[in-house]
């Protein structure tokens, strides 16, 4: 990654804008400056950081630049983390919530690499909170999966920068953004005729399904297939496959 | 005229045709292997004396000083005599159908195969992005036998979906190339092959193999002609992705919960699937009895029968 350099004299730029911009971090979203200088925001992220407050200050540009170059680099590397744990924090806030909606319209997080999802736009999910275990997932809200990001550069950050929790608390508190659910399966063949073995798993699979409809049906909860609509209709030729 | 790669080779070194490999001279001028082919691809001949690098059949006048050559050379250090009425760019398309073409028949003959193999336990074809494979690598295939339909996609074998191509450059490559029955021919042409990943530092054969023989030990009984232990084992239970909010699961009730763990499922026993199969023969059974019986009784119900499904 590019340091970012103080002392050229670019300087003007914001670290912010700078980290925004820097390559593979076309996750992030832009902490708003409130949310970073209000340190109830910030508990318990002293321990977490070395250089805590040489940190703080670069995120929030404050910092003295006048420091030995081993210095800054650390606390360079500081801020980047500091920002990415408390970027766990904003995401999950409505104010982040509602930038990280846009950038899940706009397709920032790349889309979901399953061929029967047709495209659609994913989410960044953490397997954990806990900084320094895992890399960055993407969270499909389509078919419910988890995938590796296809760029290498996205692979390598922090999945507690965007926690465990942050898609599903944005589906909770934008439900109607839950896309519809698809029912299409993909058919193996061999020289035209379906794959015994697949073909068995993919009924058995069916059966849950449609256990799981009648137990949602029985609660009077909208499923989200298409299937829910075409019931009404009568039309019972709703399974369509490849 | 100096040494210069196969027509073939260089396909095949090409960007985004790193799925292919190289069809063997042999295959190609088999006839039988080539039937049809001719009504597929215009200027037929020609394309395949370009793949095969068979110097032009010409029935002009050969004079090596006065040969034209063409300035829109289509690989680089080769080149192609510019004849009257001959576009060479057009059948260089050709030919790349062509052998497309003859890609998707050889790869699903036997020495075709072992050539994949060799490609696939070298990773030739990328992994699964679906965590919970945990880098199962995939294989090349299509939906559609015929060119023009759709591009090349990724099988995975552990979780028996498919998937886009990680990299823009694959999604020009038609998936007629590869065609619809390779990943299933592929799989059953290695039945003790672990499908599974991860596959840490295991790149090569050696690997696989190791690895495959590791696994069988123990575990190999067949179930619906495929070893168990090699059947979707990027499925089931420990394999499905729980939507949690701070470590609790969101409940299937609630509005954006959980409705597609059906599809990442498969039974613990897998000889479960072996007993659906068996239910679902006397399931057909019987609703073929009962339409023989209303054909008999009632033939007017069995014509309202054919029409909806003449629709
Ligand atoms: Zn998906
Ligand atoms: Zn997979």
């Amino acid at each position: 990654m590019d340091e970012y350099d103080t002392t050229s004299s670019s300087y003007v730029v914001y670290w912010r804008d700078w980290f925004l911009a820097a390559r593979g971090h076309e996750y992030f979203c832009e902490i708003d400056e409130e949310y970073l200088t209000d340190r109830f925001n910030l508990t318990g992220l002293q321990s977490e950081v070395t250089y805590y407050n040489h940190a703080l200050d670069l995120v929030t540009d404050v910092f003295d630049v006048d420091c030995k170059d081993e210095v800054r680099e650390q606390v360079d590397k500081s801020a980047r983390h500091l920002y990415g744990l408390v970027h766990a924090r904003y995401i999950i806030t409505s104010r982040g919530l509602s930038k990280m909606c846009d950038k899940y319209k706009r397709g920032d997080f790349g889309r979901c690499p399953r061929v029967l999802c047709h495209g659609q736009t994913l989410l960044p999910v953490g397997l954990t909170d806990v900084p320094g275990q895992s890399p960055v997932k993407l969270f499909c809200p389509k078919c419910e999966d988890i995938y590796t990001p296809k760029s290498s550069r996205h692979s390598a950050i922090d999945g507690a920068y965007f926690g465990t929790s942050f898609p599903h608390i944005l589906f909770q508190v934008y439900p109607q953004l839950v896309p519809e659910k698809t029912e299409e399966r993909f058919v193996q063949k061999c020289f035209g005729f379906k794959v015994h073995s697949h073909a068995a798993l993919s009924r058995w699979q069916e059966e849950r399904k449609e256990e799981m409809l009648a137990r949602l049906r029985g609660c009077n909860i909208r499923t989200g297939f298409p299937s829910d609509v075409v019931a009404e209709r009568g039309d019972t030729n709703s399974f369509r496959s490849w | 005229m100096e040494e210069q790669d196969s027509w073939i080779a260089h396909f095949c070194a090409m960007p985004g045709h790193e799925y292919f490999c190289e069809v063997s001279d042999d295959f190609i001028e088999d006839d039988f292997n080539l039937t049809g082919l001719n009504q597929m691809v215009p200027n037929y001949k020609q394309a395949l004396e370009m793949i095969l690098d068979v110097e032009a059949s010409s029935d002009e006048e050969d004079d090596p000083e006065d040969d034209e050559y063409d300035s829109r050379q289509y690989y680089s250090g080769r080149r192609y005599r510019n004849r009257a009425n001959v576009n060479i760019e057009a059948i260089h398309a050709n030919a790349q159908l062509l052998y497309g073409l003859i890609h998707q028949r050889f790869i699903t003959s036997r020495n075709g195969i072992q050539v994949m193999y060799y490609k696939y336990a070298h990773n030739h074809f990328g992994h699964c992005p679906r965590v919970n494979c945990g880098f199962a690598r995939t294989i090349p295939c299509g939906f559609s036998d015929v060119p023009g339909v759709d591009t090349v996609k990724l099988f995975c074998p552990s979780c028996l979906d498919i998937y886009v191509p990680p990299n823009n450059r694959f999604l020009r490559i038609d998936g007629a190339f590869f065609g619809s029955t390779f990943p299933s021919l592929f799989l059953m042409s290695y039945p003790e092959l672990d499908v599974s990943g991860p596959h840490p530092g295991a790149t090569g054969t050696k690997g696989v193999q190791k690895k495959v023989k590791e696994k069988t030990e123990g575990s190999s009984r067949v179930i619906n002609g495929v070893v168990e232990a090699n059947f979707a084992p990027g499925l089931g239970k420990g394999n499905i992705y729980d939507m949690k909010i701070y470590g609790f699961k969101v409940s299937e009730k609630a509005k954006s919960g959980p409705r597609m763990k059906w599809l990442r499922d498969r039974p613990e026993d897998m000889k479960e699937l072996d007993e659906v199969e068996n239910f679902s023969n006397q399931d057909s059974r019987y609703v073929v009895d009962v339409s023989n019986n209303a054909r008999e009784e009632n033939s007017d119900v069995t014509m309202q029968d054919d029409e909806i499904a003449g629709r």
